[in-house]
């Protein structure tokens, strides 16, 4: 029992209500939202630090035992979740003071923005499924308010199509939770999996983990990512880079929590199944990202490869292929981040999108433009930076599982990622300089200091990789090993 | 009971494909009902008594599944109310409720 568990969606979830009350009164938003993130990435640390000590955390609500009540789980894996969310929802903040603008946060998008983090926090330390449907819940409905924000016509175009999306997978995830229920007679993680583990995988879970597997797919872009490109480009910049390096990452979270927890009997099917789809988005994704150019398409696409990828270590299913995982994802939340927030100061200062319409920023933004080419070189994994590692692993897992098409995929995907960002690059900032600082229509003042931040980190989880090693074993050990998932949330009682 | 809720699904589903934003509105609210039933059918219907401690004796109904459609029923509630408001406000806006004529290109 440790109550420091559910302190980060408790505290996200009352500072979002307190502001609501006092809605007048917006600077005292800023310093809360603030406050609240803040708090939220402490406790991650201190749960990370009681991880390495004592082993998993956890916490059964109303002191129901599991699996009667509704348990609350911190493993490793989840605790480095929460701080990396913490970390980049900070970032995303300090961006929005400057950028949202006053009409959008009068209409309450601090709480929204805070609900959003309940939503994935809690997302990220459930231990019960149908939990986890409501924290998806809690997560979608924020999102579905931010993204129309403002209500734009490509916003609400683009919204409606998400929204219809999201609900049509919500009733999904219900249908599997019945059928689950129908067959396990549980809805606890740790019990799910002690009873699929003594029954056998049968053929009838199997199906219903590819019914899983598909509603998570959809959360999480992973080859159903039709509606990917349009919602993420239509919010503002500060929501979409919120949207690009969390949402996707909580769909990735709930397989990995599932298919190395409770379906990891059958992997040839299932495992398998994984990989192909992971080979398709990568495939498909690295096509649409060579193929646009419009900054904003070009950097949806990115997200999609960067999901196939992580996809990639999992179906594997390796310690080499699930490390690379962990480490990749903690550097996609970031360098995603960072990129979408590059990409959003780029296009509100020469107020276009379109590549062919601009050049030479790199006159007036010298810091702007290198910040870039860090974080492109970030993302395509060149040594020094915090890609590099995660690829090195997954590529290398995947080639011990045998599966030689994958790595080799991922391997050419992200070279056409490195040009697709390049391109980027190359169009924005090298050339004639023809606008001049008078003529541009936004200015990066204020904007600077979070991208730094992030950049800063991107540098450091490379050089310092060495430093988190010990943190990721471990939660790599967890996904590995389920016996430890399952002893820490019984307590060493038997299940029933 | 199955029957009922494979038939929801059936003209759920319908709904969705038109092109009317209302009518697809309609069509996830009914799917949703078609849900809760599902849920309700899987958790077994109505076999014995209520769950109290102070009938011991009598086989009890499994209370859970209750419990998740109460929870379900209250964020399809939400989720139903934001989609209305949203696409009200989608055909303002827009000025069509027509989903073929919403297409548009980025850049307007």
């Amino acid at each position: 029992m440790n109550n420091l568990i559910i302190m980060p969606i408790i505290i996200p979830l009352i500072a979002g209500m307190v502001m609501v009350i006092f809605r007048r009164n917006l600077k005292l938003h800023k310093i809360l939202s603030l406050i609240a993130l803040s708090g939220s990435g402490i406790i991650a640390v201190k749960l990370m630090g009681e991880n390495k000590n004592d082993g998993i955390q956890t916490l059964h609500l109303g002191d129901w035992k599991p699996p009667f009540g509704v348990s609350m789980v911190a493993d490793m894996f989840s605790s480095m979740m929460l701080l990396i969310t913490s970390i980049v929802a900070v970032c995303c903040l300090l961006y929005a003071f400057r950028s949202i603008g006053e009409e959008r946060e009068s209409h309450y998008f601090y709480p929204l923005f805070l609900f959003l983090i309940t939503g994935v926090n809690g997302s990220f330390i459930t231990g019960d499924l149908f939990n986890l449907f409501v924290c998806f819940e809690v997560m979608l409905i924020s999102s579905y308010v931010l993204i129309s924000l403002g209500g734009t016509k490509v916003q609400l175009r683009e919204s409606i199509k998400y929204v219809l999306t999201n609900i049509i997978s919500s009733f999904l995830f219900l249908v599997a939770i019945a059928y689950i229920y129908a067959i396990t007679g549980t809805l606890n993680f740790a019990h799910l999996s002690v009873r699929v583990a003594e029954t056998g995988q049968s053929g009838l879970l199997t199906i219903i983990s590819i019914l899983l597997l598909v509603i998570f797919s959809l959360k999480a872009a992973l080859f159903l990512f039709f509606w990917l490109p349009g919602s993420y480009s239509a919010p503002p910049t500060a929501v979409a880079a919120v949207f690009a390096a969390l949402l996707t990452k909580v769909g990735i979270y709930a397989i990995f929590r599932l298919f190395t927890l409770v379906f990891y009997h059958e992997p040839k099917v299932t495992h398998l199944l994984i990989g192909i789809l992971g080979a398709a988005t990568m495939i498909l994704g690295a096509i649409g990202a060579v193929a646009h150019w419009d900054i904003k398409n070009i950097l949806a696409y990115n997200v999609i490869i960067g999901v196939g990828f992580i996809i990639a270590g999992l179906a594997s299913f390796s310690i080499e292929g699930l490390t690379g995982s962990v480490y990749y994802m903690i550097h996609d939340i970031i360098v995603k981040a960072l990129i979408f927030l590059l990409g959003g100061t780029i296009i509100s200062l020469t107020g276009t999108g379109k590549l062919k319409d601009m050049s030479g920023l790199i006159r007036n933004h010298p810091y702007l433009g290198w910040m870039f080419f860090i974080a492109a070189l970030s993302l395509a994994g060149i040594p020094p930076l915090s890609g590099f590692l995660g690829k090195v692993f997954i590529t290398q897992g995947t080639f011990e599982a045998g599966y030689f098409w994958l790595g080799a995929i991922g391997l050419l995907t992200s070279l056409m990622a490195l040009y697709s960002v390049i391109k980027i690059f190359m169009n924005c900032f090298w050339g004639e300089t023809f606008l001049s600082e008078e003529m541009e229509s936004g200015t990066t003042k204020g904007v600077m200091f979070p991208i730094a931040c992030l950049s800063l980190l991107t540098i450091l989880l490379g050089l310092g990789a060495e430093g988190i090693s010990a943190y990721t074993q471990l939660a790599v050990q967890t996904l590995m090993n389920p016996e430890i998932y399952i002893q820490a949330v019984f307590g060493g009682e038997t299940a029933p | 009971m199955s029957l009922l809720v494979g038939l929801f699904f059936a003209i759920g589903t319908y709904l969705i494909l038109t092109k009317s934003l209302l009518r697809i509105i309609l069509g996830t609210s009914i799917i949703s009902h078609g849900v809760h039933l599902l849920i309700l059918t899987m958790g077994g219907l109505k076999t014995g008594g209520p769950p109290l401690l102070g009938l011991q004796d009598l086989p009890f109904t499994d209370a859970l599944p209750q419990a998740l459609i109460l929870t379900a029923i209250v964020i399809n509630f939400a989720t139903t109310a934001l989609f209305l408001v949203l696409s009200y406000r989608a055909y303002k806006v827009l000025g069509t409720d027509d989903t073929d004529q919403m297409r548009g290109n980025h850049d307007e």
